[in-house]
């Protein structure tokens, strides 16, 4: 399957700059595994070293957060688009 | 790091803070869309903090997602944050810092700590923090 991945403004130098690429696979978790394996920079920003997906970031397929659907293991069709977008988050404590 | 400026309209900051003290007794958080280069912002979205609480905030990721496809297609971008402190002062906390998201991205911290809101900006990046100036335009 041919996706369109997104990524956020601090993930584009490590894919010279791209705010977007075509990706090929049939998983969420294979896309990520084949973006840091092309792209070693995105290493640890994205999927954890025991390859799980990071929890500073959030993936979306189409407008579906994959945590709520079947995580790594889910399905994507052609033309589908996946965004990466990092959790915003902190606080005063 | 460079010497930053975020300008904002006066508007903005009064949406920040109402939006801040309706939050109460939870921080407040929400989204600045803007031209990244010049740091000029052209909205501000206000969010719910899906983490619920006085202490920590967590920006709907949603709200998140959508926002930033609108801003792209009208050739902006989300460039920045704003939350309140409830109780301490505008500088950001070491969860802040730790949690901040994109070094690009300008921090806004809006304090109730006072009688009335104050607001600070900054610049986070690799753990360093920058207070900016804000330019308030009408």
């Amino acid at each position: 399957m041919s996706v369109e991945l997104r990524l956020p403004t601090m993930l584009r130098p490590a894919v010279n700059g791209a705010p977007s690429l075509t990706m090929e696979g049939e998983t969420i978790g294979e896309i990520l595994t084949t973006l840091v394996t092309e792209y070693p920079g995105l290493s640890g920003q994205v999927l954890t070293d025991d390859g799980s997906l990071h929890r500073f970031v959030n993936v979306y397929l189409n407008d579906d957060d994959v945590r709520y659907l079947d995580k790594l293991e889910t399905k994507v069709a052609d033309g589908d688009v996946i965004s990466i977008l990092p959790a915003v988050a902190g606080g005063a404590s | 790091m460079e010497k930053s400026t975020l300008t904002l309209r006066r508007s903005h900051l009064a949406e920040m803070s109402a939006h801040c003290l309706q939050s109460l007794p939870l921080e407040g958080c929400g989204l600045l869309v803007g031209d990244m280069s010049t740091g000029q912002v052209v909205r501000v979205i206000p969010t719910k903090n899906v983490a619920m609480s006085a202490k920590l905030y967590s920006v709907d990721p949603l709200a998140h997602l959508r926002a930033d496809r609108a801003a792209e297609e009208e050739g902006l971008a989300i460039i920045g944050v704003f939350h309140s402190h409830t109780h301490t002062d505008p500088y950001p906390s070491p969860t802040d810092v730790v949690q901040a998201p994109d070094p690009s991205w300008h921090y806004v911290l809006v304090s109730l700590r006072g009688e009335l809101p104050s607001t600070r900006s900054y610049r986070i990046v690799s753990g360093a923090v920058q207070e900016e100036s804000i330019d308030l335009v009408p």
